[in-house]
C-alpha cells in the first residue's frame, strides 16, 4: 500500500481549475518532487495534504485512511513552508521543541530529542539564538529541523530552497538529500527549479495546468519526455518540426519539412501522417568543422550564429542552411583551447539516429 | 541665507511648542504658589496636595475614575483585541467601518447617543456602569487598529506553521498569537487607559448625579474658581497621563521592530 495516495483530486477556485484530476501514489521512503511553473496547482495540492485545503473532487489517503475532514494539527503530516514561518519570539530550541510540546511528550524525552535533531542538522550552537539572528541558511535548517523532529509520517517541502543565493543552494541541496536518506521520512518536495527537482529526487510528477503531465525518475524524464511541455520545460532542448513517414515493414521515418528525411526511430505505436516534433538535447548533437568527414546520417551545413561560454562547456547556436537553428552543448575538454568554434565559422551538425525523441503535438 | 532660514525655523518650531506647553507649565507652577489668586509667584509650599489629600469629594472622584479607567481598558483591550484579529483575519469590508466609526464620531454625538440609549431604550440609572461601558464603547475601536497593525506587519505563515505542527487552534492563540500581539495588547491598554481617565464630554453626558470622575469633579469646581487645589489635581492627572502616553510610545516602535 502507497503511504500516501491521491485519487481524482479537483480543487476550483471559482473559475480557475488550480488541481483536475489529479492521481497519484507516494511510497513510503521515497523524496518526490511536484515540479512545475508557478501557478500549475502543485501548491493548491500541497496544502491539501497539509490540510489547509479540501478537495472539491477526489479523495486523499495516507496509509490507506481518507484524510478528508482531518485539520492539519491532527495529521502525522509537517511542511517547511517558503518563508520558514519561524516563530519569532522562541528560540532556535524553542521553534524545534514546539511540535513534541503540541505532542505531549514529557520533557526528558523533549530535551533530548531537540538536541539530537540540533546536531542533525549542524546547529548545536544556536539553540539559544533567535530567528532573526540566524543567516538565512541557518533559518532553513532550523525549519528542517522543525519539520521533522517529531517524525512525521510525511515532511511537506514548499520551494524550501527558493530563498537562498545559489551557492548555498547546492549546500543545501546536498544536505537534503543526505538528511532524507538519515532520517528515512518521506519527502514530498515542490519546486518550479528543475535542476532541482532532477539533483534531489527519487521521482517527480511534472505538473502543468492542474495536471501531471509526466510521473517517472529523473533519468527517463530527462531522457524521454512524454511531451512537448516536458521537454521544454525540463532541460535545454531543441524542438524540430516533424511528420511521421511510411510504416512499411515496421520501421517509421521522420520526415521535416525543412531538413528532409532524418534517421530516427519515432517509436511504436506512431501512424505514418502524424505530425509532432523531434525533441533532440543539446548535449546529443555533433559539431564538426565544415572539412571534417562526418559518418552520421543526420548532418546538416551551417554557420555558428552565437556561442555561450559557460566554463566547463559552450553552447553553439548554428543557423542551418536549411532553415532551423540547432542548439548544441559542447565540451570545452580539447587541449589548449578553450572554445573549438568561434561565430561565423562553417561548420556540420550532426546527431545519432536513436538521439532524439518524436513527441505529438 | 542658510543661517537664517535656520534660525526662523529655530524660532517658529519654539514659538509653536511655547504655545502648547506654557499654559500646562502655568498650572505646574501654580499648583506649588503659595497663594489663593493665580496672579503672582508668592512662595513654594505642598499645602494645596495636602488640602487636595483632605477633600473627601476628590477622593472619590479619582477613585472613581481610576476604577473605570482600569475596568474599562481591560474590558476595551480584551473587545477590541477580538475586534482587531477579526478585521485581519477575514478581511471584511464592513468590519473595520462598524468597528472604527465610533473613534470618528463626534464625542458630543457619542454622549448624546449613549444618554438616549441608557435612558430611554434601557432604562437604565446613570451611573457607575454606564460611564464603564461609555469608555469601552470609545476605547474598542483605538486598541483595535493597534492589534490589527500588529498582525499585518506578522508573516501570516506562522498561525499555519503552528497549526501544522500539531497546535489546535487555541493552542496556536496562546503560544503564537497571543505572545506576538502582546506588545500591541499592553500599547491598547495604556491608550485606553488615557482616554478613559481624561474623558470629559461623554462622562458628562452619561455620569448622572451619583458618580463623578475627576475631569467632571474639576470642572464643577472651575465653575466658581480655579482654585490652586484645580492646578495641583490638574498637575497630577497630567503627570498621571504623561507616564502613560510614555510608557505606550516606549511600546510602539517594540510593535515595528518584533517578529522582524
Amino acid at each position: 500500500m502507497p503511504l500516501l495516495e491521491i485519487k481524482g483530486v479537483t480543487r476550483r477556485f471559482g473559475d480557475l481549475v488550480a488541481v483536475d484530476g489529479v492521481s497519484l501514489a507516494i511510497e513510503a521512503g521515497e523524496f518526490f518532487t511536484l515540479l512545475g511553473p508557478s501557478g500549475c496547482g502543485k501548491t493548491t495540492l500541497l496544502r491539501m495534504i497539509a490540510g489547509f485545503d479540501e478537495p472539491d473532487q477526489g479523495a486523499l489517503f495516507l496509509d490507506g485512511r481518507p484524510l478528508a475532514g482531518i485539520p492539519p494539527e491532527k495529521r502525522p503530516v509537517h511542511t517547511v513552508f517558503q518563508s520558514y514561518a519561524l516563530f519569532p519570539h522562541m528560540t532556535v530550541a524553542g521553534n524545534i521543541a514546539f511540535p513534541l510540546e503540541m505532542a505531549g511528550k514529557p520533557r526528558g524525552e523533549i530535551a533530548r530529542r531537540v538536541a539530537e535533531t540540533l546536531a542533525l542538522v549542524h546547529l548545536e550552537e544556536k539553540g539559544g539564538a533567535y530567528p532573526h539572528e540566524l543567516s538565512g541558511g541557518q533559518k532553513q535548517r532550523v525549519a528542517l529541523a522543525r519539520g521533522l523532529v517529531n517524525r512525521p509520517r510525511l515532511l511537506l517541502l514548499d520551494e524550501p530552497l527558493g530563498a537562498l543565493d545559489a551557492k548555498l543552494r547546492e549546500e543545501m541541496q546536498v544536505e537534503l538529500i543526505n538528511l532524507q536518506r538519515d532520517v528515512g521520512v518521506t519527502f514530498v518536495f515542490v519546486t518550479h527549479a528543475q535542476q532541482e527537482a532532477l539533483a534531489l529526487s527519487h521521482r517527480i510528477a511534472v505538473m502543468n495546468r492542474g495536471r501531471v503531465e509526466q510521473l517517472d525518475t529523473p533519468e527517463r524524464l530527462y531522457t524521454a519526455p512524454a511531451s512537448r511541455f516536458v521537454a521544454d520545460f525540463i532541460g535545454k532542448i531543441n524542438l524540430v518540426d516533424v511528420e511521421v513517414t511510411g510504416n512499411s515493414h515496421g520501421h517509421a521515418g521522420l520526415r521535416s519539412p525543412a531538413l528532409g528525411d532524418l534517421a530516427a526511430e519515432p517509436g511504436n505505436g506512431v501512424v505514418p501522417g502524424e505530425r509532432g516534433v523531434l525533441a533532440l538535447r543539446p548535449e546529443l548533437v555533433r559539431v564538426a568543422a565544415r572539412g571534417e568527414t562526418v559518418e552520421l546520417r543526420n548532418r546538416f551545413p551551417g554557420t555558428v550564429r552565437e556561442l555561450l561560454y559557460l566554463g566547463d562547456v559552450t553552447l553553439y547556436k548554428v543557423q542551418l542552411e536549411a532553415g532551423p537553428v540547432i542548439e548544441a552543448l559542447l565540451a570545452n575538454a580539447a587541449p589548449g583551447r578553450a572554445k573549438l568554434f568561434k561565430a561565423g565559422d562553417a561548420v556540420t551538425v550532426a546527431w545519432r539516429h536513436d538521439a532524439g525523441v518524436f513527441l505529438r503535438g | 541665507m542658510r543661517r537664517r532660514a535656520q534660525w526662523l525655523l529655530w524660532g517658529a518650531s519654539l514659538a509653536v511648542y511655547a504655545f502648547l506647553y506654557v499654559p500646562l507649565a502655568v498650572v505646574v507652577i501654580f499648583s506649588f504658589n503659595d497663594s489663593l489668586l493665580n496672579a503672582e509667584w508668592v512662595g513654594f509650599t505642598l499645602s494645596w496636595y495636602r488640602k487636595l489629600l483632605a477633600d473627601g469629594e476628590m477622593l472619590a472622584a479619582a477613585g472613581n475614575s481610576l476604577a473605570i479607567a482600569l475596568l474599562s481598558s481591560a474590558l476595551a483591550t480584551v473587545l477590541g483585541a477580538m475586534a482587531g484579529i477579526a478585521m485581519q483575519r477575514w478581511r471584511l469590508p464592513w468590519l473595520p467601518l462598524l468597528v472604527l466609526t465610533p473613534v470618528a464620531m463626534p464625542e458630543i454625538l457619542l454622549g448624546v447617543s449613549l444618554l438616549l440609549f441608557f435612558r430611554q431604550v434601557l432604562d437604565l440609572t446613570l451611573g457607575f456602569f454606564s460611564i464603564l461601558v461609555a469608555h469601552v464603547t470609545f476605547s474598542i475601536g483605538f486598541v483595535a487598529v493597534i492589534v490589527r497593525a500588529r498582525l499585518a506587519g506578522m508573516d501570516e505563515g506562522l498561525l499555519e506553521a503552528a497549526r501544522d505542527l500539531g497546535a489546535t487552534p487555541w493552542m496556536t492563540f496562546r503560544r503564537v498569537t497571543f505572545p506576538l500581539i502582546l506588545p500591541a495588547l499592553v500599547a491598547g491598554f495604556l491608550m485606553s487607559f488615557t482616554l478613559s481617565i481624561d474623558d470629559f464630554v461623554i462622562t458628562f453626558f452619561v455620569a448622572g448625579v451619583g458618580v463623578t470622575t475627576l475631569p467632571l469633579q474639576i470642572y464643577s469646581m472651575i465653575k466658581v474658581a480655579v482654585t490652586p487645589e484645580v492646578n495641583a489635581v490638574s498637575t497630577l492627572l497630567m503627570a498621571l497621563t504623561l507616564t502613560m502616553v510614555l510608557a505606550a510610545t516606549r511600546l510602539a516602535p517594540d510593535i515595528l521592530r518584533r517578529g522582524r
